[in-house]
């Protein structure tokens, strides 16, 4: 039998993973069934509000919760029913879950202690773990004597000095402030790069994943509804809920005929649609102008309201004619011409390819 | 005058503790060290040899009293940890019943509880009367009046003061801890061992405190349970007090025995690691 090569097996892959709960006697679904591959060494996110069942489907892969249906396996092993302690990843908790009665190093040690690894061993890799995240010299430390971004490396380490095949991170930048979690979100994808593990990160944060995922999948209501990079998900969003939860968006819904959507007294192209449709269009696409461009752009007439000043773009409020209110951001640079008030009628155009017409599934 | 506040608000309980606390424990010192009887009083001669005889005679009854109050104190513990762990981590929404329940005896005196255990024990009683009816015990067997008896009243007493710090200590602990070590490779014995009991020692301190001193100074057990080998210091010293009207040997044998808890204690303290201690109750 030919030698199995794991750099070809899928670090992790759910196969129609449902988990049903009983809450007053009536069958609840966190999960409804979700399919994922995510690939050997991948930064892999899983996005969505609260409640969306993200948490839950990463508590399933940890072992922490076992699926109603469906299989769980790890690098090709159906490991369904396997306990956690069993299964070789490790997770780093949203409030951390540091042992409060044990000093960094035995924090980090901990793992290597279970699987009785030799201390010498235990001694070298706790060392260059501690290294990496930057903490050497604090091993005596007790957990309660740091800084959240201390503890957060702690845990980080705990988990990544026991070399798993994925790390699961639940919401591990949620506890700290903005600066300090600029500075942790770079400083992952670094560690993830120099160890070159599987990560696993859930959030509810659009602008987190965007930044640090290879691939995002973006979840609703215990589905997955949109799996992507981050530039799909941002410019194709799959449906009105992707378009909605990721940044700001426009939704414009008509009838179209022959790829030309007519609205309000201007036209917005979406090749090849006939029909019901609604399209997406990012504000930061449109162009906003106070004559009429010329070419084969989409272009629909409005009028300005509010207007906001945000430092580095202008956001205004236009409205049109069918009463849709369209946001466009506008760069302050140096040769921006526009200068669009409050009540000027304007044009808004944008190339047809940065419309997008969705299958609206479901609506934020 | 803002600075001054807190000390202020403190006072009441500051007097209360000097008045009833400091006051007594004063006067009982210097009773301990007067000589004298109860018809011509009694007048302070600084006889420290009153220690020495009270000591001397009633050494059984203070070393039995330890024993009892120790072994009552493991019996609390053995029953009490998973009593607490189970109310904690499995008592799901009904703890607060479950907590209820185990206080429910406190509704009854203390004193007719015991009294109901006595009943309760008795060699014709529910209990052995009937497995004795049914010729499941022979006929002579008997509890009461034995060190058997003294220490399951004990334990039955004092049970819920063990129960209760260690609830509180286990319910404190952070489920995502446990569930960290089971992620990071531990088994359920393992993540027990290693976190969970080392997070509810300073349960395990309080609740041993609160029940090993009252157990050993307790007279109404042995009084009521035990027989007249099973006599405990509690007991002397009632005697000595309100029957003999001895009130030095009686304020001695209190002194004696508090040094004694308190020195137990200590020792207790640092084995335990006070550090550990008080820093996990700290947190």
């Amino acid at each position: 039998m030919a030698e199995l090569n794991r750099a070809e097996l899928n670090a992790i892959e759910l196969d129609g993973v449902v988990k049903e709960y009983l809450s007053h006697g009536e069958v609840v679904q966190a999960v409804k069934g979700v399919t994922l591959d995510i690939a050997e060494g991948e930064f892999f996110s899983l996005l969505g509000p609260s409640g969306c069942g993200k948490t839950t489907t990463m508590r399933m892969i940890a072992g922490f919760e076992e699926p109603s249906r469906g299989v769980v396996r790890l690098h090709g092993a159906d490991v369904t029913n396997v306990p956690p302690n069993k299964r070789d990843i490790n997770m780093v908790f949203q409030s951390y879950a540091l042992f409060p009665h044990m000093n960094v190093w035995d924090n980090v040690a901990f793992g290597l202690k279970q699987r009785r690894t030799p201390q010498e061993e235990i001694r070298r890799r706790v060392g260059e773990m501690l290294e990496i995240v930057d903490l050497a010299g604090r091993e005596k430390r007790r957990p309660r004597e740091m800084s959240g971004g201390q503890q957060q490396r702690v845990a980080l380490a705990r988990a990544l000095v026991n070399r798993p095949r994925a790390l699961l991170l639940d919401e591990p930048l949620g506890a700290l402030d903005l600066k300090l979690r600029q500075a942790m979100q770079i400083e992952l994808k670094r560690i993830q790069r120099e160890v070159g593990i599987t990560f696993v990160y859930v959030t509810h944060d659009q602008s987190e994943a965007l930044t640090m995922s290879d691939r995002i999948a973006v979840m609703n209501d215990g589905l997955v509804e949109q799996l992507g990079g981050p530039r799909e998900i941002y410019e194709k969003p799959a449906s009105a809920f992707v378009a909605g939860f990721i940044g700001t968006s426009n939704l414009l819904t008509g009838v179209a005929a022959g790829g030309v959507l007519e609205l309000g007294g201007g036209r917005v192209l979406v090749p090849g649609r006939d029909g019901e449709v609604t399209v997406t269009v990012r504000p930061e696409k449109i162009t906003i102008s106070l004559d009429k461009p010329d070419g084969e752009v989409s272009v629909v007439p409005g009028t300005v309201g509010e207007v906001v000043y945000l430092g580095t773009y202008n956001s205004y409020a236009v409205r049109l004619g069918d009463g849709t209110e369209v946001t466009v951001f506008q760069q302050n640079a140096h040769d921006a011409t526009t200068t669009a008030e409050r009540g000027d009628p304007v044009w808004l155009s944008w190339p047809a390819q940065h419309s997008y017409a969705i299958g609206s599934r479901s609506t934020p | 005058m803002k600075r001054l506040t807190p000390y202020l608000l403190a006072l009441p309980s500051w007097m209360w503790l000097a008045v009833f606390l400091v006051v007594p424990l004063a006067a009982m010192a210097s009773v301990s060290l007067q000589t004298g009887n109860a018809i011509d009083g009694f007048a302070m001669t600084f006889s420290f040899s009153n220690y020495a005889d009270a000591l001397g005679r009633y050494s059984t009854q203070l070393v039995r009293s330890l024993w009892y109050g120790g072994l009552a104190t493991v019996a609390m513990l053995v029953i009490g940890y998973p009593v607490a762990y189970w109310i904690a981590f499995k008592g799901g929404s009904r703890k607060s019943v479950y907590l209820f329940l185990l206080l429910l005896p406190f509704f009854v005196s203390f004193v007719l509880r015991t009294i109901s255990w006595g009943f309760l024990l008795a060699d014709d009683g529910v209990l052995f009367g009937t497995l004795k009816g049914w010729g499941l015990l022979p006929a002579d067997f008997h509890v009461l009046a034995t060190t058997v008896a003294v220490v399951g009243g004990l334990t039955y007493n004092f049970l819920p003061f063990m129960i209760l710090p260690i609830y509180v200590a286990l319910e404190r602990v952070d489920p995502r801890v446990v569930e960290a070590a089971y992620d990071l490779y531990a088994s359920r014995t393992a993540a027990f061992r290693r976190v969970v009991l080392p997070l509810s020692l300073p349960g395990v301190f309080a609740g041993v405190l609160m029940t090993f001193v009252p157990a050993t100074a307790d007279p109404v057990n042995a009084q009521v349970l035990g027989g007249t080998g099973n006599t405990m210091i509690g007991n002397i010293i009632q005697t000595e007090y309100l029957t003999n009207l001895n009130y030095p040997t009686a304020s001695a044998l209190s002194f004696t025995l508090m040094a004694v808890l308190l020195i137990g204690i200590f020792i207790y303290a640092r084995a335990l690691g006070t550090e550990n201690v008080l820093e996990a109750a700290a947190r």
